[in-house]
Protein backbone atom coordinates (compact mmCIF):
# COMPACT_ATOMS: atom_id res chain seq x y z
CA UNK A 1 0.00 0.00 0.00
CA UNK A 2 2.80 1.96 0.70
CA UNK A 3 4.17 1.85 -2.92
CA UNK A 4 1.33 2.56 -4.29
CA UNK A 5 0.68 5.89 -2.55
CA UNK A 6 4.76 6.61 -3.72
CA UNK A 7 3.20 5.98 -6.96
CA UNK A 8 0.86 8.59 -6.69
CA UNK A 9 2.04 10.69 -5.28
CA UNK A 10 5.07 10.80 -7.77
CA UNK A 11 3.47 10.49 -10.69
CA UNK A 12 1.33 13.67 -9.14
CA UNK A 13 4.37 15.76 -9.02
CA UNK A 14 5.53 15.12 -12.23
CA UNK A 15 1.70 15.84 -13.29
CA UNK A 16 1.62 19.08 -11.59
CA UNK A 17 5.03 20.50 -12.49
CA UNK A 18 6.15 19.18 -16.17
CA UNK A 19 5.23 22.19 -18.52
CA UNK A 20 4.59 20.98 -22.08
CA UNK A 21 4.05 17.09 -20.84
CA UNK A 22 4.84 14.05 -23.45
CA UNK A 23 8.66 13.97 -23.44
CA UNK A 24 9.84 16.70 -21.23
CA UNK A 25 8.37 14.32 -18.72
CA UNK A 26 10.55 11.04 -19.11
CA UNK A 27 13.31 13.21 -18.21
CA UNK A 28 11.46 13.70 -14.35
CA UNK A 29 9.71 9.88 -14.36
CA UNK A 30 13.44 8.21 -14.94
CA UNK A 31 15.04 9.88 -12.14
CA UNK A 32 12.05 9.47 -9.93
CA UNK A 33 11.58 5.76 -10.43
CA UNK A 34 14.88 4.40 -11.86
CA UNK A 35 17.31 7.06 -10.08
CA UNK A 36 15.74 7.98 -6.52
CA UNK A 37 13.30 5.53 -5.60
CA UNK A 38 14.78 2.44 -7.83
CA UNK A 39 11.92 0.62 -8.56
CA UNK A 40 13.33 -0.28 -12.08
CA UNK A 41 16.19 -0.66 -13.89
CA UNK A 42 17.30 2.01 -15.97
CA UNK A 43 17.66 -0.43 -18.98
CA UNK A 44 14.18 -1.98 -18.05
CA UNK A 45 12.68 1.82 -17.56
CA UNK A 46 13.78 2.29 -21.60
CA UNK A 47 12.98 -0.80 -23.48
CA UNK A 48 9.43 0.00 -21.99
CA UNK A 49 8.83 3.45 -22.84
CA UNK A 50 10.37 2.72 -26.80
CA UNK A 51 6.44 0.13 -26.57
CA UNK A 52 4.95 2.90 -24.66
CA UNK A 53 5.60 5.47 -27.62
CA UNK A 54 3.95 3.13 -30.35
CA UNK A 55 0.33 3.12 -28.26
CA UNK A 56 -2.11 5.17 -28.91
CA UNK A 57 -3.95 7.96 -26.44
CA UNK A 58 -1.78 10.36 -23.96
CA UNK A 59 1.70 9.65 -23.84
CA UNK A 60 2.22 10.77 -20.27
CA UNK A 61 -1.26 8.64 -18.92
CA UNK A 62 0.29 5.35 -20.90
CA UNK A 63 3.79 6.14 -19.12
CA UNK A 64 2.35 6.19 -16.05
CA UNK A 65 0.53 3.17 -16.88
CA UNK A 66 2.84 0.96 -17.39
CA UNK A 67 5.73 2.50 -14.77
CA UNK A 68 3.15 1.69 -12.01
CA UNK A 69 2.14 -1.73 -13.71
CA UNK A 70 5.77 -2.58 -13.84
CA UNK A 71 5.95 -1.84 -9.86
CA UNK A 72 2.73 -2.66 -8.56
CA UNK A 73 0.29 -4.38 -10.85
CA UNK A 74 -3.10 -2.99 -11.85
CA UNK A 75 -3.24 -0.53 -8.39
CA UNK A 76 -0.24 0.89 -9.35
CA UNK A 77 -1.14 1.41 -12.46
CA UNK A 78 -4.12 3.42 -11.72
CA UNK A 79 -2.88 5.00 -8.58
CA UNK A 80 0.13 5.90 -11.20
CA UNK A 81 -2.16 7.36 -13.85
CA UNK A 82 -4.63 9.16 -11.09
CA UNK A 83 -1.40 11.25 -9.88
CA UNK A 84 -0.78 11.96 -13.58
CA UNK A 85 -4.26 13.56 -14.55
CA UNK A 86 -5.10 14.85 -11.40
CA UNK A 87 -3.49 18.01 -11.46
CA UNK A 88 -4.06 18.74 -14.97
CA UNK A 89 -8.01 18.79 -14.65
CA UNK A 90 -8.06 20.98 -11.18
CA UNK A 91 -5.61 23.27 -12.41
CA UNK A 92 -7.66 23.08 -16.41
CA UNK A 93 -10.99 22.98 -14.57
CA UNK A 94 -9.83 26.83 -12.71
CA UNK A 95 -8.40 28.26 -15.67
CA UNK A 96 -11.83 27.35 -17.28
CA UNK A 97 -13.87 28.57 -14.99
CA UNK A 98 -12.23 31.76 -15.19
CA UNK A 99 -11.52 32.25 -18.79
CA UNK A 100 -14.99 31.40 -19.79
CA UNK A 101 -16.13 34.06 -18.13
CA UNK A 102 -13.08 37.04 -18.96
CA UNK A 103 -13.12 35.59 -22.81
CA UNK A 104 -14.94 38.57 -23.44
CA UNK A 105 -12.95 41.10 -21.82
CA UNK A 106 -11.13 43.37 -24.22
CA UNK A 107 -7.36 43.40 -22.77
CA UNK A 108 -7.76 38.95 -22.75
CA UNK A 109 -9.51 39.54 -26.26
CA UNK A 110 -6.10 41.60 -27.78
CA UNK A 111 -3.80 38.96 -25.94
CA UNK A 112 -5.78 36.05 -27.55
CA UNK A 113 -5.76 37.92 -31.39
CA UNK A 114 -1.82 37.70 -31.21
CA UNK A 115 -1.84 34.55 -29.71
CA UNK A 116 -3.70 32.59 -32.04
CA UNK A 117 -1.96 33.21 -35.21
CA UNK A 118 0.76 31.69 -32.89
CA UNK A 119 -0.99 28.30 -32.13
CA UNK A 120 -1.20 28.20 -36.18
CA UNK A 121 2.47 27.80 -36.33
CA UNK A 122 3.12 25.26 -33.34
CA UNK A 123 0.26 23.36 -35.08
CA UNK A 124 2.09 23.44 -38.87
CA UNK A 125 5.54 22.87 -37.58
CA UNK A 126 4.96 19.38 -36.30
CA UNK A 127 3.45 18.15 -39.51
CA UNK A 128 6.21 19.39 -41.75
CA UNK A 129 8.65 18.21 -39.29
CA UNK A 130 6.63 14.59 -39.58
CA UNK A 131 6.34 14.81 -43.69
CA UNK A 132 10.39 14.90 -43.49
CA UNK A 133 10.78 12.59 -40.52
CA UNK A 134 8.64 9.71 -42.61
CA UNK A 135 10.91 10.04 -45.82
CA UNK A 136 8.08 10.96 -47.56
CA UNK A 137 8.77 10.62 -51.33
CA UNK A 138 6.72 10.44 -54.88
CA UNK A 139 5.56 7.78 -54.30
CA UNK A 140 4.36 7.68 -50.51
CA UNK A 141 3.37 11.18 -51.22
CA UNK A 142 -0.31 9.43 -51.99
CA UNK A 143 -0.76 8.76 -48.14
CA UNK A 144 -0.59 12.48 -47.13
CA UNK A 145 -2.07 13.52 -49.60
CA UNK A 146 -4.98 11.51 -49.83
CA UNK A 147 -5.96 11.70 -45.84
CA UNK A 148 -5.39 15.63 -46.81
CA UNK A 149 -7.85 15.78 -49.32
CA UNK A 150 -10.49 13.43 -47.90
CA UNK A 151 -10.54 15.23 -44.13
CA UNK A 152 -9.82 18.81 -45.96
CA UNK A 153 -12.83 18.73 -48.39
CA UNK A 154 -14.85 15.29 -47.74
CA UNK A 155 -14.74 15.54 -44.17
CA UNK A 156 -14.06 12.12 -43.67
CA UNK A 157 -13.36 11.73 -39.89
CA UNK A 158 -9.21 11.02 -38.95
CA UNK A 159 -10.71 8.05 -36.89
CA UNK A 160 -11.60 6.20 -40.32
CA UNK A 161 -8.31 6.96 -41.57
CA UNK A 162 -6.28 5.82 -39.29
CA UNK A 163 -8.68 2.49 -38.99
CA UNK A 164 -8.05 2.06 -43.03
CA UNK A 165 -4.30 2.89 -42.41
CA UNK A 166 -3.91 -0.28 -39.66
CA UNK A 167 -6.30 -2.28 -41.71
CA UNK A 168 -4.17 -1.64 -44.78
CA UNK A 169 -0.70 -1.49 -43.88
CA UNK A 170 -1.48 -5.14 -41.66
CA UNK A 171 -2.89 -7.03 -44.92
CA UNK A 172 -0.04 -5.69 -46.64
CA UNK A 173 2.66 -6.72 -44.23
CA UNK A 174 1.22 -10.47 -44.05
CA UNK A 175 1.33 -10.11 -47.64
CA UNK A 176 4.97 -9.78 -48.14
CA UNK A 177 6.01 -11.60 -45.63
CA UNK A 178 4.07 -14.59 -46.99
CA UNK A 179 5.65 -14.07 -49.90
CA UNK A 180 9.21 -13.59 -48.65
CA UNK A 181 8.83 -17.10 -47.09
CA UNK A 182 7.57 -18.96 -49.98
CA UNK A 183 10.45 -17.01 -52.04
CA UNK A 184 13.13 -18.74 -49.46
CA UNK A 185 11.63 -21.79 -49.19
CA UNK B 1 -27.44 13.53 -25.41
CA UNK B 2 -24.80 16.26 -25.23
CA UNK B 3 -22.79 13.20 -22.80
CA UNK B 4 -23.41 10.52 -25.00
CA UNK B 5 -21.64 12.72 -27.48
CA UNK B 6 -18.51 13.51 -25.38
CA UNK B 7 -18.16 10.14 -24.27
CA UNK B 8 -18.10 8.28 -27.74
CA UNK B 9 -15.53 11.17 -29.19
CA UNK B 10 -13.34 10.94 -26.57
CA UNK B 11 -13.36 7.40 -26.68
CA UNK B 12 -12.52 7.31 -30.36
CA UNK B 13 -9.82 9.66 -29.80
CA UNK B 14 -8.38 7.49 -27.15
CA UNK B 15 -8.64 4.43 -28.94
CA UNK B 16 -7.12 5.86 -32.75
CA UNK B 17 -4.85 8.46 -31.22
CA UNK B 18 -1.70 7.39 -32.61
CA UNK B 19 1.63 9.46 -33.64
CA UNK B 20 1.82 11.77 -30.24
CA UNK B 21 -0.20 14.71 -28.81
CA UNK B 22 -0.28 17.39 -32.30
CA UNK B 23 -2.40 13.83 -34.11
CA UNK B 24 -4.46 13.95 -31.28
CA UNK B 25 -4.98 17.38 -31.12
CA UNK B 26 -5.99 17.25 -34.40
CA UNK B 27 -8.54 14.69 -33.74
CA UNK B 28 -9.95 16.38 -31.36
CA UNK B 29 -10.83 19.55 -33.75
CA UNK B 30 -12.31 17.08 -35.98
CA UNK B 31 -14.41 15.75 -33.21
CA UNK B 32 -15.42 18.92 -31.67
CA UNK B 33 -15.14 21.54 -34.00
CA UNK B 34 -15.84 20.15 -37.27
CA UNK B 35 -18.14 17.48 -36.17
CA UNK B 36 -19.97 18.67 -33.40
CA UNK B 37 -19.63 22.24 -34.19
CA UNK B 38 -19.52 22.71 -30.23
CA UNK B 39 -16.70 25.42 -30.56
CA UNK B 40 -14.95 28.02 -33.14
CA UNK B 41 -11.94 27.34 -34.64
CA UNK B 42 -10.65 30.38 -32.47
CA UNK B 43 -12.00 29.45 -29.15
CA UNK B 44 -10.41 26.00 -30.15
CA UNK B 45 -7.16 27.53 -30.76
CA UNK B 46 -7.43 29.67 -27.26
CA UNK B 47 -8.16 26.25 -25.65
CA UNK B 48 -5.14 24.92 -27.36
CA UNK B 49 -2.84 27.47 -26.24
CA UNK B 50 -3.70 27.29 -22.58
CA UNK B 51 -3.32 24.15 -22.62
CA UNK B 52 0.17 24.52 -23.83
CA UNK B 53 0.97 26.91 -21.23
CA UNK B 54 -0.47 24.72 -18.44
CA UNK B 55 1.24 21.83 -16.78
CA UNK B 56 0.36 18.02 -17.37
CA UNK B 57 -0.40 16.07 -20.55
CA UNK B 58 -1.64 18.63 -23.25
CA UNK B 59 -4.08 15.76 -24.23
CA UNK B 60 -5.34 15.81 -20.67
CA UNK B 61 -5.56 19.10 -20.53
CA UNK B 62 -7.87 20.00 -24.04
CA UNK B 63 -10.07 17.12 -23.02
CA UNK B 64 -10.77 18.45 -19.44
CA UNK B 65 -11.11 21.67 -21.27
CA UNK B 66 -13.59 21.12 -23.67
CA UNK B 67 -15.12 19.09 -21.96
CA UNK B 68 -15.96 22.27 -19.39
CA UNK B 69 -16.73 24.23 -22.47
CA UNK B 70 -19.15 22.20 -23.92
CA UNK B 71 -20.84 20.17 -20.61
CA UNK B 72 -19.89 21.80 -17.67
CA UNK B 73 -18.06 20.13 -14.92
CA UNK B 74 -19.47 16.60 -15.62
CA UNK B 75 -18.51 17.01 -19.37
CA UNK B 76 -14.55 17.49 -18.03
CA UNK B 77 -14.77 14.53 -15.82
CA UNK B 78 -16.60 12.53 -18.65
CA UNK B 79 -14.28 13.46 -21.70
CA UNK B 80 -10.93 13.27 -19.40
CA UNK B 81 -12.58 9.74 -18.11
CA UNK B 82 -12.99 8.55 -21.87
CA UNK B 83 -9.96 9.56 -23.19
CA UNK B 84 -7.78 7.61 -20.53
CA UNK B 85 -10.48 4.65 -20.43
CA UNK B 86 -9.17 2.66 -23.52
CA UNK B 87 -5.10 3.15 -22.57
CA UNK B 88 -6.30 1.20 -19.09
CA UNK B 89 -8.14 -1.28 -20.97
CA UNK B 90 -5.03 -2.25 -23.72
CA UNK B 91 -2.44 -2.25 -20.42
CA UNK B 92 -3.32 -5.67 -20.06
CA UNK B 93 -3.53 -6.57 -24.21
CA UNK B 94 -0.40 -5.03 -25.18
CA UNK B 95 1.50 -6.59 -21.55
CA UNK B 96 0.46 -9.87 -23.61
CA UNK B 97 1.30 -9.44 -26.88
CA UNK B 98 3.30 -6.12 -27.66
CA UNK B 99 6.45 -6.73 -25.38
CA UNK B 100 6.71 -10.08 -26.97
CA UNK B 101 6.88 -9.12 -30.18
CA UNK B 102 8.16 -5.26 -30.49
CA UNK B 103 10.54 -6.54 -32.83
CA UNK B 104 7.80 -7.72 -35.28
CA UNK B 105 7.79 -7.06 -38.64
CA UNK B 106 4.40 -6.60 -39.06
CA UNK B 107 3.96 -4.29 -36.11
CA UNK B 108 6.87 -2.51 -37.34
CA UNK B 109 5.92 -1.75 -40.79
CA UNK B 110 2.28 -0.73 -39.70
CA UNK B 111 3.96 1.67 -37.30
CA UNK B 112 6.23 3.48 -40.07
CA UNK B 113 3.45 3.44 -42.85
CA UNK B 114 0.96 5.63 -40.34
CA UNK B 115 3.68 8.38 -40.05
CA UNK B 116 2.97 9.97 -43.50
CA UNK B 117 -0.90 9.52 -42.61
CA UNK B 118 -0.54 11.37 -39.93
CA UNK B 119 1.77 13.90 -41.11
CA UNK B 120 -1.16 14.60 -43.20
CA UNK B 121 -3.74 15.00 -40.02
CA UNK B 122 -1.56 17.17 -38.40
CA UNK B 123 -1.37 19.63 -41.70
CA UNK B 124 -5.19 19.44 -41.90
CA UNK B 125 -5.50 20.67 -38.62
CA UNK B 126 -3.15 23.78 -38.98
CA UNK B 127 -4.98 24.32 -42.45
CA UNK B 128 -8.34 24.82 -41.13
CA UNK B 129 -7.20 26.99 -38.73
CA UNK B 130 -5.90 29.65 -40.96
CA UNK B 131 -9.18 31.02 -41.11
CA UNK B 132 -10.35 34.76 -41.31
CA UNK B 133 -10.97 34.20 -37.29
CA UNK B 134 -7.13 32.98 -36.59
CA UNK B 135 -6.10 35.96 -39.07
CA UNK B 136 -8.44 38.78 -38.08
CA UNK B 137 -6.36 41.37 -40.16
CA UNK B 138 -5.65 39.59 -42.93
CA UNK B 139 -5.71 41.05 -46.50
CA UNK B 140 -3.86 43.02 -49.17
CA UNK B 141 -4.68 46.69 -47.45
CA UNK B 142 -4.48 45.66 -44.06
CA UNK B 143 -1.31 45.46 -41.85
CA UNK B 144 -0.98 41.21 -41.73
CA UNK B 145 0.02 41.53 -38.57
CA UNK B 146 -1.34 38.24 -37.83
CA UNK B 147 0.81 36.68 -40.45
CA UNK B 148 3.65 37.88 -39.17
CA UNK B 149 3.02 36.64 -35.94
CA UNK B 150 2.73 32.88 -37.77
CA UNK B 151 5.61 33.25 -39.63
CA UNK B 152 7.95 34.48 -37.00
CA UNK B 153 6.74 31.65 -34.90
CA UNK B 154 7.13 29.28 -37.46
CA UNK B 155 10.39 29.83 -38.11
CA UNK B 156 11.42 29.79 -34.38
CA UNK B 157 9.51 27.03 -33.24
CA UNK B 158 10.91 24.73 -36.61
CA UNK B 159 14.52 25.89 -36.62
CA UNK B 160 15.40 26.54 -33.07
CA UNK B 161 14.89 24.84 -29.68
CA UNK B 162 12.39 28.01 -28.32
CA UNK B 163 9.77 26.55 -25.91
CA UNK B 164 6.55 26.89 -27.01
CA UNK B 165 5.55 28.57 -24.24
CA UNK B 166 7.66 31.54 -24.87
CA UNK B 167 6.54 32.14 -28.24
CA UNK B 168 2.71 32.13 -27.33
CA UNK B 169 3.92 34.51 -24.44
CA UNK B 170 5.49 36.74 -27.08
CA UNK B 171 2.57 36.84 -29.17
CA UNK B 172 0.02 37.36 -26.31
CA UNK B 173 1.90 40.84 -25.78
CA UNK B 174 2.08 41.69 -29.58
CA UNK B 175 -1.74 41.20 -29.47
CA UNK B 176 -2.12 43.06 -26.62
CA UNK B 177 0.39 46.05 -28.27
CA UNK B 178 -1.12 46.26 -31.68
CA UNK B 179 -4.27 45.62 -31.22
Amino acid sequence: MKIVWQLFITFFNIGAFTLGGGYAMLEMVERAVVTKRQWIAKDEFWDMITIVQMLPGVFAVNTALYTGYKIKGLRGAVAACLGAIIPSIVIILLIAVFFLDYKENPVIERIFRGIRPCVVALILSPSIKMFINAKVNWKTAIFPIATIVLIYFFKVSPVYIILATIIGSVSFAFYSQNRLNKSKS
Amino acid sequence: MIYFQLFWAYLKIGIFGFGGGYAMLSMIQFEIVDHYGWMTLEEFADIVALSQMTPGPVGINMATFTGYTVGGFWGSMLATLSLVMPSLLLLVFVLKFLFKNKDNFIVKSTLSSMKPVIAGLIFVAALQMMNPGNFTDFGLHQNNISVIICAVSFVAVFFTKINPILLIIASGLVGYLVY
